[in-house]
């Protein structure tokens, strides 16, 4: 196993490596001759080959739900219309760096799978939306460059998305492109058979699509030769919190999270617990995390998944209670404020929280916001609201001893530093 | 012999147009109730045959256009 650091990149970001995505060269791949040295041309393909490397390599999507690539290549397919590809790198997770990453130090992979995809569903339109944290000026010029060099057969706008956790939300961003505010729409139809302006559009996570490109030419074979013969291939992982070398990591699926842990220089602190796919992820104990291996099967008994791969090491003598309570307010402000049951519930729901991490109380205040917890679930325009409660109903249940105390008029916390990062409104 | 299913009918709510005016819940109680701030409650969106034409009314009757049946 390899470990390399990279130490040109902002300082929040380290590097180990051993997978496809991060390869030998972690710093090199950012310029375009660099990229064409290692990775060659995008190979000369049909539409039809590009969409049978998508099935046989079984490549699903690295944006949380997991959706299989081909699938949504049948369905832009099949629908009516000229078809948009969209490459999504809006990572409105606050623990998540992995997308920023490929795009600073992949970008040619990712934009290689753009066009990829547009060539597999005859794509006339194609674009890159981001965040504000990634170097928009820089991916502009890359692809000038590309232009130039006669790689892409379809220009690619670059969008930047306003910086909140719902922007790179499917309809989000499909709303955002077509002109409208990057707010989540009520879904019906499928974004692939009616999207960006009512075409048929294919949404494709940024990590999706540079392992595409790879796919392309490495073949299907050598992508099932990783992970596991359910989940193929590698993912990228967010790791931050109490471990000795916080960064991005790339392992195959069914990887043992032990070993995770191990490959970010292991626990920093003695853990409590650990967050797994970030805000509308799940809370599990130090003990289930290690025992637990990264895959769809093996963690869905303890009502978790790989999500988008973030992971959150959480220290002995930090309080769970309080971390919790600035993430659960955090997302009630992200409330996009459209529907009702999210709009008025989440920040009820939230004041609950603070009440019990900050005064204690009687258990009346966890019946109160686990109450307020059915009425918010599955009444929205997306999974907001849900991915809330679950982030908060595994906390309660993971931090149960630490709710005890709160209750008692006590808190277990030695020291003051806060651990899930929270953005500051700009 | 038919072994055809009669196609099942569920009630959706837009909840991006909702706003809880309610005259879903007093056109459908049967199916309909409101939750502390207005918004409707369906804890069971499928519409039986019996309450089709009721469940009709009421999405026409919608002043947000926020509601409607879905056959899946």
């Amino acid at each position: 196993m390899t470990i390399l650091f990279d130490r040109d990149v902002q300082a929040d970001i380290e590097v180990a490596t051993r997978g496809a995505l991060l390869g030998p060269t972690p710093a090199a791949q950012r310029e375009l001759r660099a990229h064409l040295a290692a990775h060659g041309r995008i190979p000369a393909m049909d539409a039809r080959t590009v969409l049978q490397l998508a099935t046989d390599s079984g490549l699903t999507g690295h944006g949380g739900a997991g959706f299989p690539l081909y699938r949504k290549l049948e369905a832009v397919l099949a629908a009516r219309g000229r078809a948009i590809v969209v490459a999504n790198g809006a990572e409105g997770e606050p623990a998540s760096t992995k997308d920023r990453w490929l795009l600073t130090r992949r970008p040619h992979l990712v934009l290689d799978g753009l066009q990829l995809v547009a060539r597999a569903t005859k794509a006339t339109e194609a674009y890159l939306y981001v965040n504000d944290r990634v170097p928009v000026a820089a991916l502009t010029a890359e692809l000038a460059e590309r232009q130039r060099a006669g790689l892409d057969a379809v220009s690619v706008t670059v969008v930047a998305a306003p910086e909140a956790f719902i922007s790179g939300e499917e309809s989000a961003l499909v709303s955002h492109l077509s002109g409208g505010s990057a707010l989540p729409r009520f879904k019906s139809p499928r974004v692939t058979e009616r999207g960006v302006r009512g075409r048929p559009t294919l949404v494709s996570n940024v990590e999706t699509l540079a392992l595409l490109a790879l796919i392309a030419r490495r073949g299907a074979a050598w992508f099932r030769a990783m992970g596991t013969a359910d989940a193929p291939g590698t993912m990228l992982l967010s790791v931050s919190g109490a471990v000795r070398r916080p960064g991005i990591i790339e392992v195959g699926h069914g990887t043992p999270l032990a070993d995770v842990l191990d490959i970010a220089g292991g626990p920093s602190a003695p853990l409590q617990a650990v967050l797994l796919g970030g805000y509308h992820g799940t809370w599990l104990t130090a003990g289930e995390f290690a025992n637990a291996k990264l895959s769809r099967s093996d963690l869905s008994p303890l009502g978790a998944s790989p999500g988008a791969g973030v992971v959150v090491a959480l220290a002995e003598g930090a309080c769970g209670l309080a971390e919790i309570s600035r993430v659960i307010s955090y997302l009630a402000q992200q409330s996009a404020g459209q529907c009702g049951p999210c709009l008025n519930g989440l920040p009820r729901i939230a004041q609950q929280v603070r009440s019990l991490a900050l005064k204690g109380g009687d258990r009346r205040v966890v019946n109160e916001m686990l109450r307020l917890g059915t009425i918010v679930v599955g009444r929205g325009a997306c999974h907001h609201p849900d991915g809330s409660m679950r982030f908060l109903r595994s906390g309660l249940r993971v931090f149960e001893a630490e709710v005890e105390l709160h209750l008692a008029g006590r808190c277990s916390r030695t020291f003051n530093d806060v651990v899930l990062p929270i953005p500051v409104a700009r | 012999m038919r072994t055809t299913a009669p196609t099942a009918t569920r009630i959706v709510v837009d909840w991006t147009a909702c706003d809880g005016r309610g005259l879903c819940a007093e056109l459908l109680p049967e199916l309909v109730s409101r939750d502390e701030w207005g918004f409707p409650l369906i804890p069971d969106p499928n519409v039986p045959a019996s309450l089709r034409d009721h469940a009709t009314r009421a999405i026409a009757a919608c002043p947000r256009l926020a509601l409607r049946l879905s056959s899946t």
